[in-house]
């Protein structure tokens, strides 16, 4: 089947829906004092297939997994990011999560796509050689969606407890979920991304096991370090030593710490030969 | 020629003192007979008796104006009220004003607590027993039926309903928002008279399950949780066993503190994952107020819990004119559909009476 538009005309549009998700839900909040609810899933989900398009034609024109620059890599952990949502806010009906979500969203594929030096670089072919490395920068950088989700739940946990302790619960801080539900539900996503980083590396270190593999030991540091705070953190949390603030607070440096790290982890960097990135329809 | 006409008139909380409501309460047999009654009044088309601790309400379509007053006649003989001391307090309101008084009945508007939902579940009642019984015609179902929808509506775009304002409420809804639901959280209420007991019945109308009560006096406190099917705990092993608890509700009468700083942080270090809840009702304070400070513990007074409840209702005042504005406007829109049906009324030239209603409860009075 053939799309019509480029794939970058529609991350465009997948952006601007994600923006006027976030819009709506802010003019819900302020001005009528409510959250958007339905209205803000929907305009998250159309931007979600319209994000599935435009890595689709992409990942059509690569021949794989569209992870072959940071442009493409800020845009697939957006994705994951928003594929758990659409899960999560569907089963959980947490409040306010879609309103974030929408922002975070937002954000990342806008900042990605204004800086067009992202996607116009040299790109590097990682994939189609080796379904393990593929499979394995897939699970990676959907875990970094799964981490953007824990920050938002994080966020929203340290807002819930600035209005209980402050005792100011009334405007939107009346829409956040229970502090005891945010808790919990950081806790599962700090489990399920640690979990999936976790069997991500395993799965690379498959292939750099390989005696013929060149391991940009920059890299592999980067991605290990990452997975193993996230390990660290659950142990912690687990354990009853880091709680509450503290967790929240520590999720967000990490997911901070992840989303940087990206910069590392981009395929391009100390390789070659390059070639440019497609322009897929 | 006369014109027919759709009317409420009644007596409620805002002209009526209770002393004079708790006289023109209708009782079960009274509201059966009263209603009876009106059935075989000539010239009274359609009808619905509300009847709550607030209110006591006849809507009525009538084939002309007299109509109305010989309700208002027919009840006051039943309760043995004068009429002349009904009229000083009678509500009397006519075809689209009536319409929108219903509409802001349903929606809460009305109420004495502002944006209750209760009233609505008792129109409904009282709607679905006259529906049975056959006193409503095509114009009260319509109107009723509208209503209902107008009242959902004037809550949903309105922020009428949200935040709670009584102070036993606010506690509860406080405890919603840390643990989420209710009915696995564990509660501990210290102090047995009637603040703690208010409380606690707020806590086990959401869902709480699980109640411990203690008291300086054991008796007592056996006593109340006999009365709350909860369970009984010596009050000298309230700071050992606190750890069990996420929810402690202090009101006693207590001279001094009765949960020091050190009893609660013992208690954190034992459950440092679970949130604890302390709501100090009691004057002077039961909690030391440093607790606060502590990792996961959310302290809240009574002067926090009273001023959470007037924020909510000052927050549901400001509501209210929003909400009228939708009930006039959809009175007026339902007033449209049924004008011309309600005029007919007055020239009807079925005259009969409503046959007889069969015997159906009135909602109950609150």
């Amino acid at each position: 089947m053939t799309l019509p538009f480029t794939d970058r005309v529609w991350l465009w549009l997948a952006a601007g829906l994600y923006l006027a998700g976030f819009i709506q839900g802010s003019i819900a909040l302020f001005r009528r004092g409510r959250p958007a609810g339905g209205a803000t899933y929907a305009l998250i989900l159309l931007g979600y297939l319209a994000q599935l398009a435009g890595l689709g034609l992409r990942g059509r024109a690569v021949g794989g997994c569209p992870l072959g620059n940071a442009f493409e890599l800020y845009q697939f952990t957006a994705w994951s990011a928003i594929t758990l949502y659409l899960v999560v806010g569907a089963t959980f009906r947490l409040s306010l999560l879609g309103y974030f979500t929408a922002c975070l969203a937002s954000v990342v594929t806008l900042v990605s796509l204004l800086f067009p030096s992202w996607d116009a670089g040299p790109r590097v072919r990682i994939f189609g050689h080796n379904p393990w490395i593929e499979l394995h920068a897939a699970l990676a950088v959907f875990s970094y969606g799964v981490f953007a989700l824990l920050a938002l739940t994080s966020l929203m946990f340290l807002l819930r407890h600035f209005s209980l302790k402050s005792k100011r619960l009334g405007g939107w801080f009346s829409f956040l979920p229970s502090i005891r539900d945010l808790d919990h539900m950081s806790v599962r996503l700090l489990a399920a991304g640690a979990a999936i980083l976790g069997f991500a590396v395993a799965v690379g270190a498959v292939h750099w096991a390989r005696p013929e593999t060149v391991v940009n030991m920059e890299k592999v540091l980067v991605t290990v370090t990452v997975a193993g705070a996230a390990f660290v953190l659950l142990l912690l949390r687990l354990r009853g030593v880091l709680l509450a603030r503290r967790f929240a607070v520590a999720c967000l440096v990490l997911y901070a710490a992840a989303l940087l790290s990206l910069v590392t982890v981009e395929p391009g960097r100390g390789r070659g030969p390059a070639r440019p990135a497609p322009t897929a329809r | 020629m006369s014109t027919g006409h759709l009317f409420v008139i009644g007596a409620t909380h805002h002209r009526t003192p209770i002393e004079v409501r708790e006289r023109l309460a209708l009782d079960a047999d009274g509201a059966v007979a009263l209603r009876d009654q009106l059935a075989s009044l000539p010239g009274l088309r359609e009808f619905t008796v509300v009847s709550t601790c607030n209110r006591i309400e006849f809507y009525g379509v009538a084939a002309n104006p007299a109509v109305a007053d010989e309700v208002g006649g027919a009840f006051c003989r039943r309760q043995n009220f004068a009429p002349d001391e009904f009229a000083r307090f009678r509500l009397d309101l006519r075809d689209a004003a009536a319409l929108q008084h219903l509409v802001e009945v349903a929606a809460g508007l009305d109420s004495q607590m502002l944006g209750e939902t209760e009233i609505f579940g008792q129109l409904k009642q009282a709607y679905a027993a006259a529906q049975a019984a056959g006193h409503t015609g095509p114009v009260l179902n319509r109107a009723f039926q509208k209503a209902f929808q107008a009242a959902k509506q004037v809550r949903t775009q309105t922020a009428i309903t949200t935040g709670q304002v009584s102070v036993a409420n606010v506690a509860v809804e406080l405890a919603g928002t840390i643990f989420g639901g209710l009915s696995d959280a564990r509660i501990l209420l210290l102090g047995a008279g009637e603040i703690g007991e208010k409380t606690a019945k707020a806590f086990q109308s959401r869902g709480a399950a699980s109640l411990t009560v203690a008291s300086r006096r054991l008796e007592r406190a056996m006593e109340l949780a006999t009365t709350l099917g909860a369970s009984a705990l010596p009050f000298e092993q309230r700071e050992s066993r606190l750890a069990e608890f996420d929810i402690v509700v202090c009101a006693t009468s207590a001279p001094d503190i009765i949960l020091p700083r050190a009893a609660v942080r013992a208690a954190m270090a034992r459950r440092p994952a679970r949130p604890l809840f302390l709501i100090d009702q009691a004057l002077p304070r039961d909690i030391d107020p440093t607790v606060a400070e502590l990792e996961n513990v959310f302290l809240y007074n009574l002067d926090d819990l009273a001023r959470i409840a007037e924020e909510n209702r000052a927050a549901r005042e400001a509501e209210t004119l929003k909400g009228r504005a939708i009930a006039g406007e959809k009175a007026r829109a339902l007033w449209q559909q049924v004008a011309a049906q309600v005029a007919g009324a007055g020239t009807s030239t079925t005259a009969e009476p409503i046959p007889p209603a069969s015997a159906t409860s009135l909602p109950e009075n609150r």
